[in-house]
Order: structure tokens, then sequence, then C-alpha cells
């Protein structure tokens, strides 16, 4: 297998984009990475998105895209696992230069998500979900995460403030980032005044629904070094699956897809957890913040809302989570977010992360999964 | 036209039919193919008792496609007598009074219908066991 | 011999009281109260209808009867309220108890007398022996048209009967019918709400039609109301009932029991199934038990049952009617109920 870096990304501001398609921000986010590597060399390409058949009624992404790009002969494909469909996607570009069948392939995450309405947004999510025996039966995403963190309070007495500090420190973080779809700074008071989405999780506990796009260029060490590049060396990737139904759990406060992931990835570089620096992981509600935190190994089991609290994940803590603003801040049109993640972490780790730049980052860690943590994945990236 | 799909699953949502495995005596709901806890794929099949236990519960504010009309409702997760968990809405209760560990009882409802010309879908629901 | 094995019942937990309708119409509460003896009524959760008050009635009984319900080789369910205009309520209550495929079902109407025509059709089938056991439901979701005196009465719930031949808890003595063609109630095809003929439902249809079967099962049996330990009558509101027993000579210890009208409403096919149910629940072996039942349109079925020994072993095996109607209740506001009830346009 060959080494794999990193050596354009391309994101676009995301948000409620009426102007815009499917294709179009998809397209745009490929062209401004392209432009970023400083190619236009496409062997594959790789595209996260979870549901264009509900969001937009657009199958046949592989072709849409390239096609839209003004490109023929593509060899691009769809990947779909949910809300990890982009980090997925990656991680099957990651294969292709890895295992020398591509030299150069493109990952694009793309979501469109306000072509329809709010409710048939939330059924498209569901489908994320267990259609028979969770969907059939009327719970929503919020309302799967709202059952962890009532289990998370009763076991552990994580706090409504320990929800709050992660919705806080995300959306400070978030206020420094300029492609964020809520660029602004929140209170816990704003917290607290904002609708009961499903007990105990109010609105601002839930990430958005969003369009955007992301991508990222893949390719060798050798390639990287002929582009006058500074890579970023993807060096471990951990994919794992849990039960698609969260009842089927043993312990439904352990998210066993992200433990699994994290320690393949971590293995496979040659790492333990203290050797990161920082992370960028899948908060799609605050709880689940709280809970990778520990199921990553950063905190021992429960500890996560407390460590939360106690800035932790701060930008200025120990263990900084989610510079970017995370889901919650920056958006989460879910096939992009898995990309955006890889993104952000390429910023960070080349210091090209303006006003919420980390100081002394050399290793970070993206952790992306889909539905109640029913598939997980993991990548480490280190600059070198 | 959701028929076919309902149809399918009328065995566990009336009736809540689990799976036992027949060397480990694991039971599972829904079924699965092989046993998680010891791989047989030898399973004979069984009635749950409709009787458990509450894991946790959120109470649903903004509803799916379907459901409006009962919102607010309580969903929770069920630990059954023999074993399994079941995701389920808890129905007949002041849902602002439901507590981990409350006693719940199966309880035959509508789950929703396919529009006011489709199809009527029914299945099992869970009630705070208060002896009636 | 051929009777009751096992019965069980279901009330909805939603009440509305009258003064809260009446409050919305602009009608006099006391005189509904004083003149049809109703407090109030209950009402059915949105999730509710008359197959799941069906299955969970017939559960109920099955806990009593102690049977595999494997064994149950036919399921009639009486009511007004089928929640499709086709497709059988019948193979829902059988699929969900257990006694599919080999049974056999039919879904009756017959306005308030659907239930005791299933208990008569299946009575009858046991006894001839063509099924082991056979069960029947009467139950229903009774609509009332908004502002109309139906709406004061017109409530949810079920009665279900398992009938066989052995371990029986209640022997059947006897039957009779009395039935000529009366419309004093109806509901059109694609219609929403029934209509009634006002006081004509009284005299010549209630009343003459529940005399005619108490004329005539007193005088098939030999029997004379002060035989009886308990009577029941259909219940379309909390007057009639009475005038009837009091037109027999019965007294209050035989018709109090099974009198659930004032805090129950009417449950239509639900109605005196339901009565005779909570008369079971408190009779003492060897007593007898007078059914009589109305539906519009009309008729009334006569039965006579006497308790057996096992009614004191299987009672408490499942939750008595009484408990169920008065315990655990949640009393709603007339917005509420019309939104259940779905009498708020709503966009599609």
């Amino acid at each position: 297998m060959r080494k794999v870096a990193i050596v354009g990304v391309g994101l676009i501001k995301w948000g409620e984009l009426w102007e815009k398609s499917l294709r179009q921000i998809a397209a745009e986010a490929i062209f401004e990475c392209l432009e970023d590597a400083g190619t236009d060399r496409i062997d594959a390409m790789t595209i996260g998105n979870m549901s264009g058949g509900l969001f937009n009624g657009q199958e046949h992404l592989s072709s849409l895209i390239p096609d839209f790009m003004g490109l023929k002969n593509i060899p691009a494909m769809r990947i779909e696992s949910a809300c990890a469909s982009g980090g997925m996607a990656v991680r099957t570009a990651y294969l292709e230069v890895a295992s020398g069948l591509s030299d150069f392939a493109v990952a694009v995450g793309v979501e469109k998500m306000t072509d329809i309405s709010g409710q048939e947004a939330t059924y498209a999510l569901a489908t994320a979900a267990d259609q028979d025996h969770e969907a059939f039966h009327g719970v929503t995403f919020p309302g799967l995460y709202a059952m962890m963190a009532k289990a998370h309070m009763d076991r552990y007495g994580t706090t409504r403030e320990d929800l709050s500090s992660v919705v806080i420190k995300n959306h400070k973080n978030g206020s420094l980032n300029p492609n964020a779809q809520f660029p602004f700074e929140i209170t816990g008071d704003q917290v607290l005044r904002s609708p009961m989405v499903a007990d105990p999780l109010r609105l601002l506990d839930c990430s958005p629904i969003s369009d955007g796009a992301a991508a990222v260029m893949l390719t060798t060490l050798e390639e990287a070094e002929k582009l006058k590049k500074q890579p970023v060396l993807i060096s471990g990737i951990g994919h794992a699956t849990d039960s698609l139904a969260l009842s089927s759990r043993n312990d439904i406060l352990k998210m066993e897809a992200v433990e699994q992931s994290a320690s393949k990835a971590l293995e496979m570089a040659g790492k333990s957890i203290e050797d990161i620096d920082f992370a960028e992981v899948h908060d799609c509600f605050s709880i689940a913040e709280i809970m990778i935190l520990e199921a990553l190994g950063v905190v021992p089991p429960g500890e996560g809302g407390k460590a939360s609290s106690e800035g932790l994940t701060a930008l200025n803590g120990k263990f900084p989570v989610n510079p970017s603003g995370g889901l919650k801040s920056k958006g989460h049109p879910v096939g992009a977010t898995g990309v955006a993640q890889i993104c952000e972490a390429v910023a960070q780790l080349k210091g090209e992360a303006g006003k919420r730049q980390l100081k002394n980052v050399k290793a970070g860690l993206t952790q992306n999964m889909g539905g109640s943590a029913g598939s997980s994945v993991v990548h480490i990236l280190e600059v070198i | 036209m959701q028929v076919p799909r309902y149809w399918r699953e009328i065995p566990k949502r009336y009736r809540l039919e689990a799976s036992e495995c027949i060397n480990c005596h694991n039971v599972i709901f829904p079924e699965k193919l092989s046993c998680p806890q010891c791989s047989s794929k030898a399973f004979k099949t069984i009635r749950l008792s409709g009787k458990g236990k509450l894991v946790t519960h959120t109470i649903i504010r903004i509803a799916p496609e379907g459901f409006n009309d009962q919102v607010p409702y309580a969903m929770g997760i069920i630990k059954m007598e023999e074993g399994p968990q079941i995701m389920a809405q808890i129905t007949d209760c002041d849902p602002d009074k439901l507590k981990t560990g409350d006693p719940m009882i199966y309880q035959f409802r509508r789950i929703r219908d396919d529009g006011n010309t489709g199809v009527i879908m029914y299945a099992y629901k869970f009630v705070p066991d208060v002896g009636i | 011999m051929v009777g009751i094995v096992g019965y069980g019942t279901k009330i909805p937990r939603y009440r509305i009281k009258v003064e809260e309708i009446a409050k919305v119409w602009g009608t006099d509460a006391p005189s509904y109260k004083r003149g049809l003896n109703l407090n109030e009524k209950s009402v059915p959760a949105p999730d509710e209808d008359c197959a799941t008050l069906s299955v969970n009635a017939a559960l109920n009984a099955l806990k009593r009867a102690e049977i595999d319900p494997a064994e149950i080789g036919a399921v009639y369910v009486g009511s007004e309220s089928h929640p499709y205009a086709v497709k059988p309520t019948g193979t829902i209550v059988s699929e969900a108890i257990g006694a599919c495929p080999y049974v056999h079902t039919a879904d009756l109407e017959f306005a308030c007398k659907a239930g005791t025509e299933g208990m008569f059709i299946a009575l009858n089938l046991v006894k001839s022996g063509a099924v082991p056991y056979a069960l029947a439901i009467g139950a229903d979701t009774s609509q009332g048209a908004p502002g109309d005196a139906l709406e004061y009465s017109a409530a949810a719930g079920a009665a279900a009967f398992i009938m066989g031949n052995k371990n029986l808890i209640a022997e059947l003595k006897d039957t009779h019918c009395f039935m000529t063609d009366t419309p004093d109630f109806w509901r059109r095809e694609y219609k929403h709400y029934p209509e009634h003929g006002g006081r004509f439902t009284g005299a010549p249809a209630y009343f003459k039609h529940v005399s005619g079967a108490v004329d005539a099962i007193l005088g098939k049996t030999n029997l004379s109301p002060k035989d009886f330990d308990y009577v029941i009558f259909h219940q379309p509101n909390g007057k009639f009932p009475v005038q009837a027993a009091k037109k027999f000579g019965f007294k209050e210890p035989q018709y109090l029991p099974g009198l659930l009208s004032p805090t129950l409403g009417n449950t239509y096919s639900g109605s005196s199934p339901m009565g005779f149910a909570a008369t079971l629940d408190i009779a003492k072996p060897g007593e007898l038990i007078l059914l009589i039942s109305y539906g519009s349109g009309a008729g009334s079925d006569a039965f006579v049952f006497e308790t057996t020994n096992r009614i004191d072993e299987v009672r408490n095996r499942a939750p008595k009617l009484k408990k169920q109607l008065d315990e655990h209740k949640f009393y709603i506001e007339y917005g509420t109920y019309a939104k259940f009830r779905k009498k708020i346009l709503v966009p599609n």
C-alpha cells in the first residue's frame, strides 16, 4: 500500500443556498479543490451523499457531477453511509490511491437539503435509522439522541449545563470560521430559551439543516512533491459498524462503532489518543460530542459532559474539539460533513485556519458517523 | 404505498414474535439471522410477554410526517422481561411523569395511516403498567 | 353444555364531562345529567379505534380463558365504527391474538346490537360442534354529531367473550331474539355521523324491542324477574335501562352492577356486553344473569347465563371493568376532544 496525502481542499460557504443546485455546489467545491491542489487531473472521483433521491429526487450523482463540471470519462462513484457518507468517500478515495489504482483521487461530499420542507427533510434523515423498527414508530433523530442524553444524565449525572457547554463552545469556534452557516456566538440562556424538540434536547442542541459541499484531493507523496504542495498525510483510517437500531445495543451509551473505528485508525497510525493534538468530531447533537469524547478515549465513560463544561475541548483547552465550529455552527449538509472535517484538519495542520488556528498542532483526528452511530469512520492526519 | 413493507412485519408488530436461540437461549427482537451472542443460526419463535421496564425515554415535540396529530408523544426503550430491548411509543401516559425503571406493558395501537385513504398501520405500543 | 370460558374489556383512559360539551354548545348541563343520567363519557385516544379496543379486550379475555389462541376457530367483531369501510376488523384481531390462519372471521354491524349478534353466533357455532372456541367482541368508538344530543353519550369501549364447551365460567341457559324493521337511527353510506328519530327512538324502538325480548325469554325459560340475580340492558343513556328494569320489577341490586352509562356513556356495540362483563366481575358461582341488548333498526337479543365455580378462579387474571372505568382517568377539554375525534378541519 502506498502512502497517501491530501494536496488540496475545496470548501464553499454553507447555509441555505437557495440560488444553487446540488450539482452546482458539488462542482464548485471540486473546482476550488483542484485549484488549491494545482492540478486538474482526476483519476477517480468519490462522492459522499446521503440521499440525493429523497432530498432532490436525483440519484446517479456519479454522472451528474462530472457532467455539470464539463467533464467526461471520469470514474466517479457515489458512496453512502448516511451522515458518514463524506468520511467514507474520503476513505474510498484513499483506497484508490493507496492501492495504486489511481494517482489522483478527489473525494467530494455534498448534500442539498433545503429543496424540500423541514418535515420532509426530517423524514429523509430518519431513513438513516431503522425504518421498520424505529422510524415506523415515530422516532426522529433528535428523539434517538435525546434518549441517549436522558440515559447519560440518569447514569452519569450529566447536566443541562454540560450539554449547553458543547453548544456554546462550538458556536464560539464557528464565529471565527467565515465558512460557517451560523458564524456567531450563542449563550447558555439562548440554548435554554430555544424550543424543546425532544426532551431534553432543545433546538439549539441540534445541528441544522444545511446545503453544502466540500472536496479534498488525495495523491501519493511523490506526486505531492511534484506539485510543490505541502502534503498532509493520512496516517490512519478506521471504519466500523454497529447495530442500526439504538435499542439493539446492550448499552445505549456505548458507541462501539466510534470506539472501534478510532482504535483501528490510531493503531494504523502507530499512535495513541494522547498523541493527537485536536479533533473534528460528529456533534450532530450536543450529547453526541460528549459521548464521542468518551468513545475516543479522551475521557473515561461518563466524564464527557464534565470535561466539556471544564473547558477541556475549547480552542485553548488541552484537547480542542471542533475548532471549525462543528456540525452545530458550521452546518451539517450530511454527505458533506465528513469531507469538511478533513478540510478543517488540513487547514489546522498547515497553519491556515485564520482566527481559529490552534498552536503547534502536528496530528489531528476526524470522526464522522452515520445515524445513531451505526457506522463511524475515523481519519488520522499528520503534517510531515 | 407502504403495504408490503408493513404487512411483512405483522407477526412482530402485532404479537411481539421474537427469536430464541436454540443454543444459548438468547432472545432477540427483532430477529437476526445469526445469534450475536453465540453465532448459532438455529432459532425458535416465541411470543414476548409484553412486560418490561423503561430504560430511557424522550418526548417528541417535532414529529415526522404522519405523527403530527399525536404531538407531544413519548417514545422510549423498554427492556423486556425476556431480555431484548424494544423502541416504541409510550401511550396513555402523562409524558412528563415517566421515569426510568417504570414498569411498562404492551398494548395494541394504531401507529399511523398512509394518508386518509391509505392503509391503517397497527403495532405494539407500551403503556405504564397500572393494572388496567 | 356451552358458555363463556373467558371475558375481557377495554376502556380508553380519556374522559370528557357533560358540562364541558354543554359549555361549547350553550346547552343546559344539569338537565342532561338529570334527564339522561349522564355525567361523563369515555373518549378514545388518537391511536385507538375499534380494532385496537377489540384486540386489547380480547387479550384480557384470553388471560381468563387460559387457552391456546390457535384453538379459536371463529372471531366475530360487532361494531358500527369498523376502521375500514371495506377490509375486515376481524382479521386484524385474529392476527394480533394469534388465532390465524385457521379461523373464520366476520365483521358484524347492527347499530348497538352488533356485539351480542357476535355472541349469539359464537355460542351457537360452538354448540354445533363446528369449532372448539369462538371469540365474540362488541367494540365501538362511536361518533355523535357535534352539538347533537348523541354527542353527550357516544363513547368508546369493548368487551370480548370467548365461548367454549368446557371449563366454563358462565353456562348459557337460553337465548331469544326480537326483531322488526324500525328505522329509529341510521347512518347512510359515506356519512360521518348517524341520524336518529328523536323521541321515536324511545317507545316504538328501544322499549318495544327490549320488552319484547324480555317477555319472550321469560316465557321460553319459565323464569320471572325475581329469579335473576342480575340483569343488564342496553344503555344508550343512564335513563332508558333503569326505566326498562323498573317496568319489569327488577330492583337496583339486580341492575346497578351492570349499569355503566352514567360514567361511561354509550359504547354502542360494546354497551350491554360491557355491562355484562362488569356483572361477571362481581357475580358469585351459581348466579343467574339476564342480558338484553338493543340495536336500532331494530332488535334485541336476550341471553340467560348461569355462572360456575370457575368464575372465582379467573376473574382476577385480567383487569376488572370497574377499575378500567374508575381509575387512571385523563379528563380532557372540548378542544382536545375535537382534535382526538378528528372534528377539526386540518390540511391533508
